[in-house]
């Protein structure tokens, strides 16, 4: 497994491991009441589970298994940024409701997400190919 | 394919069907044959989706796909694993059950039925995370 996936993957885990917390923390909330301002922490939990885990978990098993151009991975300059646009818009579109921060920072959350994803996108299209092929066709 | 990849991948297909049926219902409301209460399933349409089929798949791929722990024990405690299963199982299918019947009864029976579903998927989700963390490696 590569380096950068292994960095992929391990940050989903992180976000699972947290993810699964606040879910379970909301969820006994429901059962026992404790306190009105846990409900602050739901959209951390669905940006740190559908983007951080689950999406992030695909881009680096993406990264590792994807057919490669003989020994190489190609570019993995994209994929590289795609890490860490990621992680920056997950926890800044994550947080900034749950903080009470000007709507403008989950925008750029999600905007950052976006850039993640094409990033990543770029990297991993010539990828898509048969094994052996260039990866210049469809 | 080992045989707990097996369990994982058909559980997560059985609840991905589930999933769809409770989302059919969610969407028949409207036709007018689908009781009101049907409505307190909203939040287990998503998790049956999410939960049972998506995140119960990948447990079962990083199981058999991930680089070995050791070569003794491949895929680290086979112990914790069966507890992933039953827990992520055991849990979610709690929740089906408890969280819309809280809705629709809030009762003091079905508050431990939601809390103990909740401590159950936890559990799962943190057991998981703690056995694969090692396999993330090189080879
Ligand atoms: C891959 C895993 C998961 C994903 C992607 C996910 C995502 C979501 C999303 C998108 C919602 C909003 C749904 C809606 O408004 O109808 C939600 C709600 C919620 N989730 Fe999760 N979730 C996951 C796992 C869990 C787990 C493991 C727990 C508990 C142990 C949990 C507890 C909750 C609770 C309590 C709510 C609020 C339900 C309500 O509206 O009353 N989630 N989740």
């Amino acid at each position: 497994m590569p380096r950068l996936s292994r960095w992929f993957i391990r940050a989903a885990l992180v976000n699972l491991a947290v993810g699964f917390t606040i879910g379970g923390l909301l969820l006994g909330h429901k059962a026992f009441p404790v306190h009105p301002l846990l409900w602050r922490l739901f959209p951390l939990h669905i940006e740190l589970l559908l983007f951080g885990w689950t999406l992030q978990l695909i881009m680096g098993v993406g990264f590792w298994i994807f057919p490669r151009f003989w020994r190489s991975r190609g570019n993995e300059r994209p994929a590289w940024l795609a890490f860490f646009l990621l992680n920056a818009g997950v926890w800044l579109a994550g947080l900034s409701p749950m903080l009470s921060l000007p709507p403008v920072l989950l925008t750029t959350g999600r905007l950052l997400e976006l850039a993640a994803v094409a990033a990543f996108a770029v990297h991993a299209w010539p990828r898509i190919k048969p094994p052996g092929a260039s990866g210049r066709g469809f | 394919m080992p045989p707990l990849t097996r369990w994982f991948i058909k559980t997560a297909m059985v609840y991905l069907a589930a999933a769809l049926l409770v989302g059919l219902g969610l969407a028949a409301r409207g036709l007018g044959y689908v009781p009101a209460w049907w409505t307190a399933l909203s939040p287990v349409y998503f998790h049956l989706f999410m939960v049972g089929w998506v995140a119960q798949l990948i447990f079962g791929v990083v199981y058999w796909m991930f680089p070995k722990y050791s070569q003794a024990h491949p895929h680290g405690s086979e112990r914790a694993w069966l507890a992933v299963y039953w827990c992520l199982n055991a849990g979610l299918l709690l929740r089906a059950v408890a969280e819309p019947m809280l809705t629709l009864w809030p009762v003091v029976g079905w508050r431990w039925g939601v809390a103990v579903s909740a401590l159950l998927q936890w559990t799962a989700g943190l057991l998981f995370v703690v056995n694969t963390w090692s396999r993330v490696k090189e080879r």
